[in-house]
């Protein structure tokens, strides 16, 4: 270790573990506590019950499906902010912050309310047939919104930061836009894209505030992982609702493993061999 | 003769593709990001001007709003202290177990709000681990402020730090060394020689935990307890309004909130022109993914 | 191929980079754009690239008018000042991308025959497999002349190609890619700032000063001849004397210069450090020795004139000379130029 001159590590230190501590660490150790004081019987039980199941599963491929939406919108989105310069794009970029900027039951009732059946939206697409309010489009949609900014937001800055002589280096040797863009730019932003997709995924997952006034809550069908734990504590079960949340928490953990290491791999030319 | 100043294509410059690629993206941003914020306005005054009024100076909406500016007026604070803290001993020191408690100050990012509440609600509620003994002392944590502004300071921790750590890192040690060298105390070196470089970084991270501390609801409504006219923040209060069909009233509520949402925005922009907020390439210093809302 | 600019202007935002520029490069030959920064040199040369379109004039690439075909057309191989290797590739991808890419498809056996001759060309055998990230400045250098090369290019363009390299990598490279050059007589053309680097490598050199050409020839040429005080400074050191020039001689102190072709009145006269000496008795400027540096091979004196001009130069390492001295400053060569 090198010395160091400088003031300030104990109390600084200090704080930061206290903080971190009471903070972080004591209540998902708590959580992680009560779930696992369950017998591994019972928790499976619970964690695996239809109902449990099928939450996971519209939470997954709602989250699935609006982290692929928002891969390209939000890749597309970067790109027209970077590389065009049109009037509005500063209005347009700052715009792109709304989603974290709002809260989140802002966003869930102003949603429902353009996607509902009387609604700007809903009310054109029921012409087509199209339900999105109180179905899994709605879930979708919702996390759509509160997840697009992570893309956006991580590809943006490593576009700007691209040394524009690889891209010229790529066209003097003779490649035309679409092999530079999937050779040379795609792969150098796939980093980036890894970021942001799994921040959006991980959000998506998670996501309550948006979701519970567009998705119909139905048991079964359009009821989110997040929302059973809501319900289960209302019921006054907390086993249950330690269960089912250590199955989100496991899963964040999980991912945050997941998304390193893809990462890691991503950035592998950089390593000095 | 050629036109002046014309430039080779880049990558992506053909014009039919470029009008194509804006025209969607402006299209599909209207939709999904543009629409919902002028909804709430449309809905807001769409029973007329009396009842936005109504429902705005109805006593539980103050009530909410006074809970919300409290709640963000302790927790704000707090976690500044902590973010500058975190800072400061991560870029100024070494020590073994930093990579660890950088990850873990990121923890609250991925993590759901629900999961949040639910693991505060094992900790001081009557189930948890303190609850009993809190309890027996008729201390009151859950269903009341200090819940609802633990819960909020869970879902904002890294807000400030992260917007400290890649900016400190970058600046070194060269700066608060010389100053200590000179013979300032650290408070001194802190105050005169750090905080002037990384002011507006710092304020970037209040304006942004502040709008998350004003706008959470999954964490806060499960510590929360919802009861009306006590411990109902105003996205709580909203919730309510809009489930008792009194939709007027929760679009006139939350229309207070995007207001703050779009100040937000502005401040972020503003900040933004002073050099906060530009990101340090990811990777480069954190090991896990970082994003800047 | 023949390259030939015709009067190419190029304008950026805020200033005029090249001012009508026509030069014409014979097939096979080695240039060198030299100049300082803010020349208009690398400008001229991604205007043959077509990395920049010029906004008047004209750019031939033989007989036809490349002008405003495209980079990716034009059949150029330019090397990057940083090298601009694609970073997640290995160094054989790198070779191979424009074979890879390229419109007239080889198969993949090819390609990898093509890469090995190249990496065995820039002497980088066995270092296929590594990425950039993992091998020495001098090392990218040589993988982004091989991946230039690899297209068959019918011209090779260079930005500042050793800029960014040690004194000694610089030096070997140097040697190199004469070399190389000779094997291949690919038309070359290079961008530098660094004069010595120019005289060594190019058939042919030419001088830019803001945006326009100052002086173009054999580096022969360009040294015993400089066309003006620009030249004449920005080749090597000179000391600046003035005089005045009367039927074509330059009186410079008691000295007497050689300056056929200069009209009467006020002048500037330029020496090389080597083409002063010291003397007792003169003729020559009469000055006084401030410092005397010793160094291996020579005696470097630094005298003031009594015209107030600092001199230095370079006397034979037994002559008596010492700090304080007065003495005659005498000129064995130098450059006359009319004040302008």
């Amino acid at each position: 270790m090198r010395r160091n001159v400088l003031p300030g590590l104990h109390l600084s230190l200090g704080i930061t573990l206290f903080y971190v501590g009471l903070i972080v660490v004591l209540p998902l150790a708590a959580l992680i506590f009560k779930a696992s004081s369950l017998g591994f019987a019972e928790y499976w039980t619970i964690v695996s019950s239809p109902r449990s199941i099928a939450s996971y599963r519209v939470t997954a491929l709602a989250a699935l499906a609006a982290t692929v939406f928002n891969l390209f919108f939000g890749l597309a989105l970067a790109w027209v902010l970077t590389r065009y310069r049109f009037p509005g794009r500063r209005l347009v970029d700052a715009m792109v912050d709304l989603p974290f900027a709002l809260p989140t039951a802002v966003a869930g009732i102003s949603l429902t309310a353009l996607f509902s059946a009387n609604g700007w939206f809903g009310s054109v697409l029921s012409d087509f047939g199209i339900k999105v309010a109180y179905t899994p489009l709605g879930i979708m949609i919702a996390m759509c919104f509160t997840s697009l900014p992570f893309i956006v937001r991580t590809v943006q800055p490593v576009l700007e930061d691209l040394d524009p002589a690889l891209e010229e280096a790529a066209q003097s040797l003779g490649g035309s836009d679409w092999t530079i863009f999937r050779t040379v730019i795609l792969p150098l932003l796939a980093p980036a894209l890894l970021a942001g997709t799994s921040l959006s995924f991980a959000r998506s997952l998670g996501e309550f505030g948006a979701i519970i006034f567009i998705a119909g809550n139905q048991p079964m069908s359009t009821e989110i992982t997040a929302l059973l734990i809501f319900i289960r504590l209302e019921e006054y079960d907390y086993q249950a609702a330690a269960a089912i949340a250590s199955v989100l928490l496991l899963t964040a953990f999980a991912m945050l493993a997941v998304t390193n290491w893809l990462q890691a791999r991503a950035l592998r030319y950089t390593v000095k061999g | 003769m050629s036109t002046l100043r014309r430039k080779p294509p880049r990558v992506g410059d053909n014009p039919l593709f470029r009008s194509l690629l804006i025209g969607i993206v402006l299209i599909l941003g209207a939709l999904l990001i543009l629409a919902p914020l002028i909804v709430i306005g449309v809905e807001a005054f769409r029973q007329g001007w009396k009842v936005y009024v109504a429902t705005l100076t109805n006593s539980d909406t103050r009530h909410a709003i006074m809970l919300t500016v409290i709640t963000a007026l302790i927790a704000v604070p707090l976690n500044t202290i902590f973010g500058v803290a975190a800072a400061w001993a991560i870029t100024k020191f070494d020590f073994r177990g930093k990579r660890l408690l950088l990850v873990v100050t990121e923890i609250p990012f991925s993590v759901s709000p629900i999961v949040a509440g639910v693991a505060y609600l094992f900790v001081y509620g009557l189930q948890g681990i303190f609850g009993p003994l809190l309890d027996a002392y008729d201390v009151k944590i859950l269903f009341a402020l200090p819940g609802i502004v633990l819960a909020s300071m869970f879902v904002t921790a890294p807000f400030v730090a992260r917007e400290l750590i890649p900016l400190m890192q970058a600046q070194g040690r060269d700066l608060e060394e010389a100053a200590t060298s000179l013979g300032a105390s650290g408070w001194r070196t802190f105050f005169s020689v750090t905080l002037p470089n990384v002011k507006w970084a710092m304020l970037y991270g209040v304006v942004l935990c502040n709008a998350r501390v004003m706008g959470e609801f999954g964490a806060v409504s499960i510590v929360s307890g919802n009861i009306r006219g006590q411990t109902n923040t105003l996205p709580l209060h909203i919730e309510l309004l809009y489930h008792d069909y009194q939709a007027a009233g929760a679009f006139a509520s939350a229309s207070i909130l995007a207001v703050i949402a779009v100040f937000t925005i502005i401040a972020k922009v503003a900040l933004e022109g002073r050099g906060a907020g530009r990101r340090v390439k990811p990777a480069a210093i954190l090991a896990t993914p970082e994003t800047r809302p | 191929m023949k390259i030939r600019l015709d009067t190419v202007i190029k304008t950026f935002e805020t200033f005029r980079a090249v001012h009508g520029v026509s030069l014409e490069i014979e097939s096979g030959e080695l240039v060198a754009l030299l100049g300082p920064s803010g020349s208009g040199k690398t400008t001229i040369l991604r205007m043959v690239a077509g990395l920049e379109y010029a906004d008047e004039g004209h750019i031939y690439f033989g007989d036809q008018d490349a002008t405003d075909i495209p980079v990716r057309d034009r059949g150029v191989g330019f090397v990057f000042q940083h090298y601009a290797l694609f970073p997640h590739m290995t160094v054989a991808e790198n070779i191979g991308f424009g074979m890879k890419v390229s419109k007239v498809k080889r198969d993949k056996s090819e390609i990898a025959a093509r890469v090995a001759d190249l990496l065995r060309l820039v002497r980088l055998e066995g270092l296929g497999d590594r990425f950039p990230g993992q091998i020495s400045g001098g090392q990218r250098q040589r993988v982004a002349l091989a991946r230039a090369l690899a297209v068959d290019p019918k011209v090779l363009l260079l930005d500042e190609p050793f800029g960014a390299l040690d004194a000694n990598v610089r030096h070997d490279l140097r040697r190199w890619l004469r070399e190389i050059h000779q094997e291949l007589g690919i038309t070359t053309i290079f961008v530098t700032h660094d004069q010595e680097e120019a005289l060594d490598l190019a058939d042919r050199v030419v001088i830019l000063r803001e945006g326009k050409i100052v002086q173009q020839g054999t580096p022969q040429e360009v040294c015993r001849d400089p066309k003006d005080a620009f030249v004449m400074k920005f080749l090597g050191d000179a000391n600046r004397l003035t005089g005045t020039v009367s039927a074509g001689i330059a009186h410079v102190g008691d000295a007497q210069v050689d300056a056929p072709g200069i009209a009467d009145g006020p002048a500037e006269i330029f020496a090389r450090p080597r083409d002063l000496d010291w003397s007792t008795s003169g003729p020559g400027v009469a000055a006084t020795v401030d410092r005397v540096l010793d160094r291996p091979g020579e005696r470097r004196v630094i005298a003031t004139a009594s015209t107030g001009e600092t001199l230095e130069f370079d006397v034979e390492p037994e002559q008596a000379v010492a700090k304080g001295e007065a003495g005659f400053v005498t000129l064995r060569r130098a450059k006359v130029f009319a004040v302008s």
